[in-house]
């Protein structure tokens, strides 16, 4: 620790609570089904959607697994996996 | 140069604010704190005022502005009254958790209903456990030197508090007094340039403020808010008498001990009050009475140990609350003063209630206060003496 912390800061990160261990299911984005409308990074509440190259995917670090995205995704290419399989 | 001129509350609150001259500045109007207002924003206007002002839409955005620009390290101020400051109290319990030193103006006001805009203290004592500095003035010139140290405390490494100055609506904030305008260059000298060192919006180290925190960090959190509330006790004192080594004031710091010394009683006032009572005090005394009066100018943090060291040995004490404790039969300061005294024996306590929605403290009522403290015995420690009319008194 550099100094003494008086205020709550995270100046190494952002993960003095990492919410990514909070999920019990995660999405998972089916490229061939996406047409890249971007509603999935509009509406996560966490900016957990990334888009780069053409394309939109998940950063799980703090993805909380609300599900939103999949719920608004217009043609269902986002679907929640279970944690507990994902790990299998 | 330092002047000697006439003004009201409000504006003796101004020029202080125009002296130090902070960063950002977002206040709402609201009676009785509006001139103070609007003497800013004339100043700026005018180019005299070398802060910039943010006009807001309410005082919940008024504190959540000065907010956003203390993270930046700004030096931040904005003033409020009554339900101003419920309004405010969302954001207001972050300056303070945050360690934002803001200073702000509390022209005291009584909290409706019944609807009202004149004074009482009832709005800054609703807030004193928000872990915001209280100072609560007598005078004019007492706020525009207590707006000029209330920064100096803000932000002394060992505080990092935010701090209210607290004055009587209408009574101070639009009463016209001398007073001694402290000069400019020497106002810089007391107050040298903020540098804010814990958290900073800067792009060039970013850093995430406020994320969520757990439990056990949380008791460490407050931990240190309340020990450095505790080292503000100290840190007001040394402002004060900074003060006076530089502009020939001081207001005793956390609070002031008049005609104490050889004292068996002992009569507690919070702001302009104060003033009738040295009245009282000196008539009483002039009848051989040994009264003495404890100007009380540091509510928070409560100066528990002072006052357990002025009680010693006394055989009573009054103590008139410009407010109320709704659910105790008595005011405010009376149950703290009553904790502070608790180990210092027994003795006869008088809780007085006064002053309430504009009401007059006078003289008078304060001598029948004394008289009071002088007939009781400790049976009637919890029977709140009510200070309804003159006529009463008079009685």
């Amino acid at each position: 620790m550099k100094k003494e912390y008086i205020a709550p800061i995270g100046d190494q990160g952002l993960y003095i609570l990492n919410t990514g261990t909070w999920r019990t299911e995660r999405p998972v984005i089916n490229q061939d089904k996406c047409i890249a409308c971007g509603r999935c990074y509009l509406f996560c509440p966490v900016n957990s959607v990334r888009f780069s190259e053409g394309r939109y995917s998940i950063d799980l670090s703090f993805c909380k697994g609300c599900g939103i995205c999949a719920q608004e995704c217009k043609v269902k290419a986002i679907l929640m996996e279970g944690e507990a399989e994902a790990d299998e | 140069m330092s002047k000697r001129i006439v003004a009201s509350g409000n504006k003796a609150a101004a020029l202080g604010v125009q002296l130090v001259a902070p960063n950002v500045i977002a206040a709402y109007p609201i009676t009785p704190q509006t001139p103070l207002v609007e003497y800013l924003s004339q100043f700026a206007a005018d180019g005299q005022l070398d802060s910039t002002i943010v006009e807001v839409e309410s005082e919940h955005s008024a504190m959540s502005v000065l907010q956003g620009a203390a993270c930046s390290g700004a030096r931040t101020f904005t003033a409020t009254s009554s339900q101003g400051l419920a309004l405010m109290f969302e954001p207001y319990f972050r300056n303070s958790t945050l360690r934002l030193p803001t200073v702000m103006a509390i022209v005291g006001r009584e909290m409706t209903s019944p609807e009202t805009i004149w004074s009482s203290q009832q709005d800054s004592m609703s807030v004193r456990d928000a872990g915001w500095i209280q100072l609560h003035v007598e005078d004019n010139q007492e706020i525009i030197d207590t707006i000029i140290q209330a920064f100096r405390i803000a932000e002394d490494q060992d505080v990092l508090i935010p701090v209210n100055v607290c004055y009587d609506g209408f009574l101070l904030s639009h009463m016209s007094e001398a007073i001694v305008v402290p000069d400019a260059d020497k106002v810089k000298q007391f107050l040298p340039p903020y540098v804010q060192k814990h958290l900073l919006f800067d792009p060039k180290e970013p850093m995430c403020i406020d994320p969520m925190t757990p439990g056990p960090l949380m008791l460490e959190f407050r931990k240190h808010l309340l020990d450095s509330m505790q080292r503000a006790l100290a840190v007001i004192d040394k402002a004060d008498s900074e003060f006076n080594s530089l502009f020939g004031r001081s207001w005793g710091g956390i609070l002031e001990a008049y005609r104490c010394d050889d004292a068996r009683y002992l009569l507690f006032t919070v702001g302009s009050m104060t003033g009738a009572a040295r009245e009282a005090v000196d008539y009483h005394r002039e009848n051989g009475v040994p009264v003495g009066l404890v100007k009380l100018r540091t509510v928070r943090p409560f100066p528990r140990q002072r006052i357990a060291q002025l009680l010693q040995g006394r055989d009573g004490f009054a103590v008139v609350d410009r407010n109320v404790s709704f659910g105790w039969n008595c005011g405010i300061i009376y149950q703290e003063i009553k904790a502070a005294a608790s180990d210092c024996g027994h003795m006869v306590t008088v809780p007085v209630i006064g002053g309430l929605g504009g009401a007059d403290i006078t003289v008078q009522h304060f001598i029948r206060v004394i008289d009071e403290l002088l007939s009781r015995d400790t049976s009637e420690n919890w029977r709140t003496l009510w200070l309804t009319g003159i006529e009463e008194v008079q009685k």
